[in-house]
Order: C-alpha cells, then sequence, then structure tokens
C-alpha cells in the first residue's frame, strides 16, 4: 500500500540553529506513530513540518504522494486533508464550541450549514461533548478544549492526524479523557503522528515508536521493541529517566 | 439677557458648522479605516517593500503637524501637480490621511496581540492568509482595538477644527465668522467648546456600550 507519508532528509534551520539533521520517515495508511524524545529533540518541528507549517530547510515531505514543496500544488487544498492539534488547543475564542467545528466545513467544505451543523453535532458526540455545543471555549476546561480541537480537526474529514504533544498543557485528572478520544480515533483506523510524552498511552497504542535526540532519528521501532529492548544508549538513558 | 440673545442668534449658523463638522469627520474616518487596515496589513507583512511604504507612510504623517498636512493638499499640491481640490475634499482627504497613519499603528498592535497560534489553526484547517485574518484574527484584534479606534476618532473630530484655516465652513470656522462681525467671541466659543463637547460625549458613550457589549462575549 503506498504511503501516508513519505519524509526525505529532511532538514530544518531555524537561523544557524540546527534543529532537523537529515530525517528519513515513512507513515503507512492507518498506522500510529508516537514520537518521543527529550525536549529540544526536534519532534515538534519535524511534526510541524508535516503540514508546512515550518518551512523545511533542506529534503522533502510527501503526503499521499504530493510534495508540500512542489510550488505548484494548492497547499492549502492538501493541509485540509491533515488534521493538526495543538499542545495550546488554540480554539477561537470569539466563537461559540459548534461554529469553532463548523467553520472549515461551511467555509472550506462548502457544506450547508445545516449539515454542517449536523456533522459538528455528531462529532462532538464522539468527543463526549454534545451539552457544549453553544458554550464559548474560555468556559471550558483543558480537556474539555483539547476535545473540540481533536473534533474541529475531524470535520475536515482528514487523512492523517497530526497531534503535537496534546496532553502537555492539561491538569493530570485530565489527559486521561482526551488520551481515550485519541484511542477511539486509532482504533478506527485513523492515521496518525504524535508527539507525546505519555508513555504509558505511547505504548499502548502506537503501531511503532520513533525516538529522536538533537535532530536525529536515533531508534524506531514496535513498542515493544523500544520499551523492552532499546537497542541505543542515548534510548536506554532517556527511557530511564521518563518510565 | 442680552447674552442669551446673541447665541440664539448664533444657533442656526454654529448648527450648521456642527453638521459640516460631523460630515467632514465621518467621511474622514471611513476612508481612514480602510487606510488603517490595509496599510496596516502591510506593515505586518514579509514583504519588504510594503512594509517599507507602510513604515514611511506613518512616519511621514507622525513627523509633521497635520496643520502643514492640510496646507500641503490644499495649497501645495495644486501648484505643483495642476491638481484643484475643492475645500471640502481636500479637508477630507487631509483628515483622512492623517487618522489613517495612526490608524494603521493600531490595527499593527492589535492584530500582532492576537496569539499567533491562532493564525496556526486557522492555516491548518486550510484556510489561506487572507481567509484567517477575516474570519478568525481580525475579528478577535478588532475587539482589543475598539478603545484606541475611539481615542482616534475623538482626536480626528477635534483635528477638524483646523480645516477652518482652508475656508471649510466647519464649526470653528463658523464660529469665527460670527464674532468677527458682532465681537462676541467669549459666547460664541463658549457655545463651540460646548458643541464640540457633546459631540465627543455622545462617541465616548457610544464606545463604553460598545466595550460592555463586547466583553460579554
Amino acid at each position: 500500500m503506498e504511503n501516508m507519508i513519505i519524509v526525505k532528509d529532511l532538514e530544518k534551520y531555524f537561523g544557524k540553529l540546527h534543529v532537523l539533521k537529515g530525517i528519513n520517515l515513512e507513515i503507512k495508511p492507518q498506522e500510529v506513530v508516537c514520537i518521543i524524545g527529550p525536549s529540544g529533540s526536534g519532534k515538534s518541528t519535524l511534526l510541524r513540518c508535516l503540514n508546512l507549517l515550518e518551512e523545511p530547510s533542506a529534503g522533502d515531505v510527501l503526503i499521499e504522494g504530493e510534495s508540500l514543496l512542489n510550488k505548484k500544488i494548492d497547499i492549502n487544498a492538501l493541509r485540509q486533508r491533515v488534521g493538526m492539534v495543538f499542545q495550546h488547543f488554540n480554539l477561537f475564542p470569539h466563537m461559540t464550541v459548534l461554529k469553532n467545528v463548523t467553520l472549515g466545513p461551511i467555509n472550506l467544505r462548502k457544506i450547508a450549514p445545516k449539515d454542517a451543523e449536523e456533522l459538528a453535532m455528531k462529532l462532538l458526540g464522539k468527543v463526549g461533548l454534545s451539552d457544549k455545543a453553544h458554550v464559548y471555549p474560555d468556559n471550558l476546561s483543558g480537556g474539555q478544549k483539547q476535545r473540540v480541537a481533536i473534533a474541529r480537526a475531524l470535520a475536515m474529514e482528514p487523512h492523517v492526524m497530526l497531534f503535537d504533544e496534546p496532553t502537555s498543557a492539561l491538569d493530570p485528572e485530565m489527559v486521561g479523557e482526551v488520551l481515550q478520544v485519541m484511542k477511539d480515533l486509532a482504533n478506527e483506523g485513523m492515521t496518525m503522528a504524535i508527539v507525546t510524552h505519555e508513555m504509558g498511552f505511547a505504548r499502548e497504542v502506537a503501531d511503532r515508536i520513533i525516538f529522536m535526540d538533537e535532530g536525529y532519528i536515533i531508534e524506531e521501532g514496535s513498542p515493544d521493541q523500544i520499551f523492552n529492548n532499546p537497542s541505543n544508549e542515548r534510548t536506554k538513558s532517556f527511557l530511564s529517566k521518563v518510565l | 439677557m442680552e447674552t442669551w440673545k446673541i447665541i440664539e442668534q448664533a444657533l442656526p449658523v454654529l448648527a450648521m458648522g456642527l453638521i459640516e463638522t460631523i460630515r467632514i469627520a465621518t467621511l474622514a474616518l471611513i476612508v481612514a479605516m480602510f487606510i488603517g487596515l490595509f496599510v496596516g496589513l502591510f506593515r505586518i507583512s514579509r514583504n519588504k517593500i510594503l512594509n517599507f511604504i507602510a513604515s514611511f507612510y506613518v512616519y511621514l504623517i507622525r513627523g509633521t503637524p497635520l496643520l502643514v498636512q492640510i496646507l500641503f493638499i490644499y495649497f501645495g499640491l495644486p501648484t505643483a501637480l495642476g491638481i484643484k481640490l475643492s475645500p471640502f475634499s481636500a479637508g477630507v482627504i487631509a483628515i483622512s490621511i492623517n487618522a489613517g497613519a495612526y490608524l494603521v499603528e493600531i490595527f499593527r498592535a492589535g492584530i500582532e496581540a492576537i496569539d499567533k497560534g491562532q493564525m496556526e489553526a486557522g492555516r491548518s484547517l486550510g484556510f489561506n492568509y487572507s481567509q484567517t485574518m477575516r474570519l478568525i484574527i481580525l475579528p478577535q484584534a478588532i475587539k482589543v482595538m475598539i478603545p484606541a479606534f475611539m481615542n482616534q476618532f475623538i482626536v480626528s473630530i477635534k483635528d477638524t477644527s483646523l480645516l477652518s484655516v482652508i475656508g471649510i465652513a466647519e464649526l470653528t470656522m463658523q464660529g469665527q465668522s460670527i464674532y468677527a462681525s458682532n465681537f462676541r467671541a467669549f459666547e460664541i466659543l463658549s457655545v463651540v467648546a460646548i458643541f464640540y463637547l457633546i459631540l465627543i460625549s455622545i462617541l465616548t458613550v457610544l464606545s463604553t456600550y460598545l466595550e460592555r457589549r463586547q466583553a460579554r462575549v
């Protein structure tokens, strides 16, 4: 089967800072990949290169066979197929939860407002927030906000979902509800790339774990392989600190 | 009792001046809002040329007195370019360009105050830059900008009094023409001042109302 995402020799500089030093990566359809590693290792930058929120300095990124760096492709159309969930939710505070979710479908997918609302209500039901449809984001807890953000991304019916530390800004008691939604999504066959510090979650849900450090992919493999039999010293030392 | 008579006689003319002031200010501020928005977007653009144009415009207008700008547009431009403007057009243009420059900075600051995650969230859904600006960034930014807008509107309304120098029959000019013939400058200028105060007070009340309405959301 064709790969959903292909990353080829990806390099990224921020000024003189070399953040990604030649990343190669393939993600298959329906695969759930968790990217772990110490802060500053380039995990988030890698993820943000996958929908061109960061412009790669060298190399290439292909989504469903289309290169993001090809000037002829419509990046906005391509981004509709790549959902993104942020650490700080980034909900639109001037709109109700329902409007947050329907904004994309109505304006980009040109779905009739009534149908968009129906879709939004279905998705809000899925993340357990049907009763919050008419509330403004400021009145939600962190966990609720993140679940709305997931529903908002899903409303574009993306082919792949990117999660950038989706639980890092949450109070501990709210982490579980967000991870549960992500788990359900994985079980439904969504292709997912997740940058996370939740090792238990990664072990349980991921098909593959990628360990990054200092701009390199140091090691990748099945959760069992990475967590129980890491072969690289740096992986071992990182896991010994976080587990 | 004579004082009241003087004022009573002056009122119709001063009211006409007030209407002219409102007419000029309204037109000029509408134009200024467009200038502020678009040049404000130039100002935050990564395009160096647009950015330079915007910065230079603001620099030029902030660095010169409004009176000089008014005289330049009314007397200076015709001699150099051969364009003859009516006093009214020259007045509206001068106030628009002047207020526009200050509004550029208000728009820039307002837009920059919005968390950059909002732009990223919009773009990652598939909105292009201008859609994200229109649907997501500006509605939030304008809310933040309302007090600054109102402040600039108040300043610009008062600035229209300078247009008396090019003979526009606005409130101040009408006042001058009345006391030039009856020599009752104290009474007439008091009424002129009160008219300005009333106008500004209405705007202040409106501004407070708008802010309170926005705060509820």
